[in-house]
């Protein structure tokens, strides 16, 4: 594994956040090894969801090695920034960065999916350090994202409270109930993340219920959008930045996304959603992250 | 004492957990005036949210603020506080374990005239279910103030079921009330009538018209559902050897279910069940609706001398 900052701990307030940009090359290569660890998490478990876990790497390095402040000692810590897993179904991707940060020993990923695991198919909060929320039904995040923010609020406190959600989620219901109250209450501390990946299980997005214009629903709906390419590091390092400044509104990251990303047979392929690669699967899909090292 | 809704003592015993419970806070989903959260809002504004008719985010943003330490009360009608809602219960109240009270209004048939969409006579059956969940339906004003307080030291998801329009008052301030624990208001040898909610008034007159005829029943106030009280139950099969329950609630997996399931356990006697009988709603007045729906102290009455015919035919054997 390349060596980077890891746990980026910061204890000021929100108000005084100013942090060091970790280099960018040196998190493209974390980025490859992070997604080797999920097809290898994955294929171990012989089961879950590689398309939607290799969507959302870039967006989870940009969070736990720059933007969000925590700390993998004190997974309790109660001023730390909270990050919440609405697509639950991605968490291969969030065990491996809890993992590599040190949150629990990296041995435990291979107990994934497997009787008796702190590992569950779809996240519990309170099994695992580093899990803030139960997830696995689709659309609920951010209506928790906003509660904790009003708590928080009424409490004084300054945290912020990232929600990462897939596009295809955005066809439940909640999630617009959710942005309704998040723009109402002018929960700031509250950013919104879509891994706009472009495939839901049966295919593409589009076509099993198109969902856009996402920057014109999430505006019309009052919140500050920032639309990016979500495998850009820097962009996403930036977008993160940009939504710290806004004050008085929620923010929505429209991160546009390749689900599958980094393994040319998975990319825009929705037969990837919910099935692990076989072995020969993975040994071609490692050997193509490998090359991308070079 | 003069009658006074369930819902009314909620809004009482809320408004007292503001002075003595900082972190108690009240969502609603715009029905705060018809849920009594509305006298909470004017005392406490700064901790009641205004969520819009969306329930389901409602109980989202409960979670959320139970997440972040807060004591959340979700209040909107029973039905849609629990029907719509079922998956959000599930999976942000109680497979997190949250510390949500979720609190439903114009139960049962109370809501009357509205008719059959806004009547709530399945929620026992959900919201009991759920692992960790605490079921509670009280039986007057008194108690729904006692229950919605002790809901606040209560650790974790709770269902709080009121009634919209005003009942007798039969228990006492003074009186005990711990969640959990089933309150015999009335002792007998012959039988026992297991109620909650309105029905527990009924049971009382059932059980003296019965006295009458020389029927000397016991009435258990089980005003938790869940966590069932099974030694009171166990003791009054063993006592009484027969049980009616009753309820203002389908018959399927309700307070009835619920008392079956420890009884066909711990002491098999013979049953009957008082409540609607796998049927909605209709339109109509509330009092009216009782009659309509076979819930009155003559149907409890009338099932009662039914399982005692059961309990002889038993003792015979």
């Amino acid at each position: 594994m390349t060596p980077v900052a890891t746990g980026h701990v910061r204890q000021e307030h929100r108000e005084e956040r100013v942090m060091a940009r970790p280099d960018v090359a040196s998190l493209r290569r974390l980025a490859v090894d992070l997604r080797q660890d999920i097809l290898r998490t994955i294929a171990n478990a012989g089961s879950g969801h590689p398309g939607g876990s290799l969507s959302m790497v870039e967006l989870l390095i940009g969070l736990y090695w720059y933007k969000l402040r925590h700390d993998p000692k004190r997974p309790d810590w109660p001023d730390r920034d909270l990050f919440l897993l609405s697509k639950g179904h991605g968490c291969p991707a969030l065990y491996v960065v809890l993992a590599t940060l040190g949150y629990f020993p990296k041995d435990e990923l291979s107990t994934l999916r497997k009787y008796p695991t702190r590992l569950q198919g779809h996240p519990e909060r309170g099994m695992l350090p580093g899990i803030e929320m139960s997830s696995g039904s689709l659309g609920q995040g951010l209506s928790m994202a906003n509660g904790i923010a009003l708590a928080d609020r009424l409490d004084g406190r300054t945290r912020r409270v990232f929600c990462l959600m897939g596009d295809g989620e955005l066809q439940e219901g909640q999630v617009w109930e959710a942005a309704m109250t998040g723009h109402h209450h002018k929960l700031d501390s509250v950013c919104a993340i879509i891994d706009a990946n472009q495939l839901q299980q049966n295919g593409p997005v589009k076509q099993i219920q198109d969902i856009e214009p996402l920057p014109d629903k999430w505006r019309a709906f009052g919140w500050h959008v920032i639309e990016i390419d979500g495998h850009d590091i820097a962009k996403v390092l930036d977008a993160y930045d940009q939504a710290d400044a806004v004050k008085g509104k929620p923010q929505a990251i429209i991160a546009r996304t390749v689900k599958g990303k980094g393994v040319s047979f998975m990319e825009l392929n929705h037969a990837w959603h919910g099935v692990a690669p076989k072995p020969d699967e993975l040994e071609k899909a490692l050997k193509e992250l490998d090359a991308a090292k070079r | 004492m003069a009658d006074k809704p369930t819902r009314d003592g909620f809004g009482e015993g809320l408004v007292e957990l503001g002075a003595t419970h900082p972190q108690v806070v009240a969502l609603s989903g715009d029905l705060e005036d018809s849920t009594r959260a509305i006298w909470f809002k004017q005392k406490y504004p700064d901790r009641f949210f205004s969520v819009g008719i969306a329930e389901q985010d409602m109980i989202g943003t409960a979670a959320g603020l139970a997440m972040a330490g807060k004591i959340p009360f979700a209040c909107s009608f029973a039905e849609f506080v629990t029907g719509k809602t079922l998956e959000q219960l599930r999976m942000a109240v109680c497979y997190q374990r949250l510390n949500v009270k979720t609190v439903g209004s114009h139960g049962g048939l109370s809501v009357g005239a509205d008719g059959a969409t806004a009547e709530a006579l399945e929620e026992f059956s959900h919201m009991r279910c759920l692992p960790h969940m605490t079921v509670i339906a009280p039986c007057d004003a008194v108690e729904a103030k006692k229950a919605t307080i002790a809901c606040a030291d209560f650790p974790g998801p709770v269902f709080l079921r009121l009634g919209r329009n005003p009942v007798p008052t039969i228990t006492k301030p003074e009186e005990p009330y711990r969640i959990g624990q089933a309150n015999v208001v009335r002792d007998g040898a012959d039988v026992t009538i297991v109620a909650c909610g309105v029905l527990v008034q009924h049971a009382l007159q059932a059980a003296e018209s019965l006295a009458k005829e020389g029927i000397q029943a016991r009435v258990i106030n089980l005003h938790t559902i869940k966590p069932i009280d099974r030694a009171a139950l166990a003791q009054a099969a063993r006592d009484t050897g027969a049980i009616v329950t009753a309820e203002e609630h389908t018959v399927l997996g309700g307070l009835g279910g619920a008392v079956a399931e420890v009884i066909v356990q711990e002491h098999p006697v013979p049953m009957r069940f008082v409540g609607v009988m796998d049927r909605f709603g209709t339109s109509g007045d509330p009092a009216q609706l009782l009659k309509a729906f076979h819930l009155m102290p003559d149907d409890i009455a009338a099932a009662v001398r039914d399982v005692l015919k059961l309990k002889a035919v038993g003792s015979r054997a």
